[in-house]
């Protein structure tokens, strides 16, 4: 498939850059931030997201949904980078519709992926257990107890963990830490009895949580897949997961690029334009090529996962590893170059370091996925 | 549809009808390739009928209209020829820098009769082209060449050095720099003419490199007789095809940091060079140095991809040439010293045939060159930073 956007796709795009725009700038992070917002958005926010069709882009249309695609949803993603918009966007509507669509039965998908297009229920994924992404390390137990089952264990770092309605939960049925096999996904309600959570405030002020589950009582009709086979689907998730978060990387590049880019050309020191120093001319046009790169990794990683392409799980980790690279040099670069201005809190360019870096982190940060590459890459 | 598969049946046909076996093995150093010329010496009899074969039919310049003695083929045409080249693994009949550089120079700017003289030659591989463009006082200012041509009515008298002319000692023509006008500002008194090799005052002298190879030569040019028609485009217009010509040869350089689909990837080398203990390689820093090369190598990949996808979609402008150039020769020079630290002391073995007559140092050691020539790495950052990010 060529790599450019078809005319739907950057029509999205486009709508989505005014929306976002008018409606969730980085200056209403702040106000989220001050307010010390349970969320981390706007109450309307997912409100009108969900009537523009956003939660609905990934559901099949059989289930209730668009079918619309990851390349055009990954131009929505691009974009909340840009303006730093937290919603449930990745939690809910990527990483919730992908995990129920590719392990759910047809029952939970017709519940669970209706009720997430029509915009009634929000989800989150929990897998990590400790400050490393590791999923094959999931150690929190689900022993058999009568015609269910019973979670022991806790999670961390589970973005939008502490408001969404249900939890999406990797836990083991058999074997040990460090086995694929034994992994089952269950979906708890965030309310049941037995489960603790905590929210954790970030950097980047949305909502994580620590997830306390003891003695957790789930039906059977909560498991998601078949018993013990669940790393498969998880491990898709965390694909399309890492994919979108680099798609999101490349708005907040962009956008530390673009700003930064103009104050070059505004900035006097000595009697001139600092923008016309070499010094910084050239670590600008590093920085620019350095995005043309990123431009490329993204929508293709973004083209596989619609594709079905078998080289999807390689694309996901090169993409992170490159975009986490780059993001880190962005942000980095933005405050030096904006200079003393760069260090307040006044200023804005300061939240793009502070929403870049969790979004690195999440699932796998540079050195996870360079080391998973390599792994796929037989080596 | 239809047309295009019957075109890639015949091609297919053809292709495996004429198409030598050994020219069907994988290129191992600069030997096989193969340069034409007045004085060529064919490497082997399948080499020169390969081809021989090949330009008859104008397929070693495809896209080139067929008065010119090209092969007339439009876009998917010519898709479906390389396609069907790479699926025998078909090597490149002629390398040259006419196909490369003066021809689509000559096609673009260039008069009737120059298209006429010069172009059925090329196609044919009769005569080999060389650059004239940097001189010892110009290089990264290019535009600040000394070598003049003086008017002498019916003619001009060119004096003065050029360098780093690739093959000069081998080539047959020169397309080269020249003032023509003294008294002008430095870009606008220069001209592009072109003139035999075998010209009483032409003196190509070769330089030998740190790679121990000559692949360059500096050329003296002594009252030199340039004749007025072989003047392209405009007498004074010179630096307008000269930067045509630079965006040519960047594109080109730049495709190095590419390396073939079929060739062992520098994570298959590393392993066998390496060994690994529990699927991961030995090594640690060195396997991430090799992953992180990889990683980068598969983004610039699918840049060069979007960048053409770009053009022909008629969307946006794409990133230029002077990105893909700096970007591709760096991770080409970061690749080779990536595969020096794979092989260790092995890798410094100058000669011998263990090493293969030294080809990794050797190699290593040209592509330091990759990011001088053609306009170095700070020259094409000032390209960037000017022209696309407007920073004056």
């Amino acid at each position: 498939m060529a790599l450019v956007l078809n005319e739907e796709q950057q029509m999205l795009k486009e709508s989505a850059q005014g929306f976002l725009a008018e409606n969730a700038p980085v200056a209403e992070l702040r106000k989220q931030r001050d307010a010390d917002s349970h969320t981390g958005y706007a109450d309307n926010l997912w409100g009108q997201m969900v009537d523009m069709g956003w939660a609905a882009i990934l559901v099949p249309e059989a289930y209730g949904g668009l079918e619309f695609g990851h390349v055009g949803m990954g131009q929505i993603v691009e974009q909340t980078g840009r303006t730093l918009t937290a919603s449930p966007l990745l939690a809910t509507a990527i990483l919730g519709v992908t995990a129920i669509n590719g392990a759910g039965s047809e029952e939970q998908k017709t519940e669970l992926l209706g009720a997430i297009a029509s915009g009634e229920m929000t989800t989150a994924l929990a897998v990590d257990e400790t400050a490393h992404h590791a999923p094959t390390q999931v150690s929190m137990a689900a022993s058999r107890q009568g015609a269910g089952y019973s979670l022991n264990g806790s999670k961390c770092f589970v973005a939008d963990g502490s408001t969404a309605d249900k939890l999406i939960v990797a836990a083991r049925t058999s074997g040990a830490a460090g086995d694929m096999k034994g992994i089952s996904l269950f979906v708890v309600d965030r309310t049941a009895p037995g489960v603790e959570v905590e929210r954790t405030k970030v950097t980047d002020g949305r909502n994580y949580a620590s997830i306390g589950f003891n003695n957790v009582e789930v039906s059977e009709a909560a498991l998601l897949g078949e018993e013990g086979k669940g790393f498969r689907a998880l491990s898709a998730t965390l694909d399309a997961g890492n994919i979108y978060l680099s798609a999101e990387l490349l708005g907040i590049a962009q956008e530390s690029f673009d700003r930064t880019l103009q104050y070059l050309k505004e900035r006097k020191q000595f009697g001139t334009l600092i923008g016309s120093f070499q010094a910084l001319q050239h670590r600008a046009a590093d920085w620019w090529s350095q995005l043309e790169l990123c431009k490329s990794i993204v929508l293709k990683a973004l083209q596989a996962i619609d594709e079905g392409d078998v080289k999807a799980p390689a694309l996901a980790s090169i993409a992170k590893a490159k975009l986490s690279e780059v993001a880190e040099l962005a942000t980095n670069e933005a405050i030096q170059m904006h200079g003393g201005i760069g260090m307040t809190d006044e200023y804005e360019i300061g939240f793009f370091i502070k929403r870049a870096r969790p979004a690195q982190t999440l699932f796998g940060d540079n050195s996870y996925h360079t080391d998973r590459f390599a792994l796929l890459s037989g080596y | 549809m239809n047309d295009t598969n019957a075109f890639r049946r015949e091609t297919r046909d053809w292709l495996e009808e004429n198409c030598p076996p050994s020219m069907r093995k994988p290129i191992k150093s600069g030997d096989d390739m193969c340069w034409g010329g007045r004085n060529y010496k064919f490497a082997s009899e399948e080499q020169k009928q390969w081809m021989e074969r090949m330009s008859a039919k104008g397929w070693t310049a495809p896209d080139w209209p067929t008065e010119y003695g090209g092969g007339g083929l439009d876009r998917a045409e010519h898709k479906i020829l390389k396609e069907e080249m790479a699926r025998i693994r078909a090597r490149s009949p002629l390398d040259s820098f006419g196909i490369w550089m003066i021809g689509p120079a000559l096609l673009k700017f260039g008069s009737e009769a120059l298209k006429q003289q010069h172009l059925p030659p090329i196609v044919r591989g009769e005569i080999r082209w060389c650059q004239g463009y940097s001189e010892p006082g110009a290089g990264s200012d290019l535009a600040g060449l000394q070598s003049k041509a003086e008017d002498r009515g019916d003619h001009y008298i060119a004096n003065g050095q050029k360098v780093w002319t690739s093959y000069g000692d081998k080539a047959d023509w020169m397309f080269c720099l020249l003032r023509t006008d003294p008294e002008a500002k430095k870009q606008m008194g220069i001209s592009l003419a072109l003139f035999d090799m075998q010209t009483p005052g032409v003196t190509p002298k070769p330089i030998k490199l740190i790679s121990g190879s000559s692949p360059f030569c500096e050329t003296f040019l002594d009252d030199v007789r340039v004749e007025k028609d072989q003047v392209v485009g405009e007498v004074n217009q010179g630096w307008t095809i000269a930067k045509y010509l630079l965006t040519h040869e960047r594109e080109m350089i730049g495709g190095m940091g590419m390396t073939d689909a079929g060739a062992e990837t520098l994570g298959q080398i590393a392993l066998k060079a390496l060994g690994a203990e529990h699927g991961r390689m030995n090594n640690p820093l060195l396997r991430a140095e090799v992953a992180k090369w990889e990683i980068d190598g598969a983004c610039f990949a699918l840049t060069a991809e979007r960048v053409t996808d770009e053009v022909k979609s008629g969307h946006g402008v794409g990133a230029t040439s002077a990105m893909l150039k700096y970007y591709g020769t760096e991770l080409n020079k970061r690749r080779f010293e990536s595969l020096l630290k794979v092989n260790g002391s092995d890798s410094m073995v100058w000669d011998g045939k263990s090493s293969n007559g030294g080809w990794l140092p050797r190699t290593w050691l040209r592509t330091k060159g990759n990011s001088i020539e053609g306009g170095t790495s700070e020259v094409q950052l000032n390209v960037i930073a000017k022209n696309i990010l407007g920073l004056g």
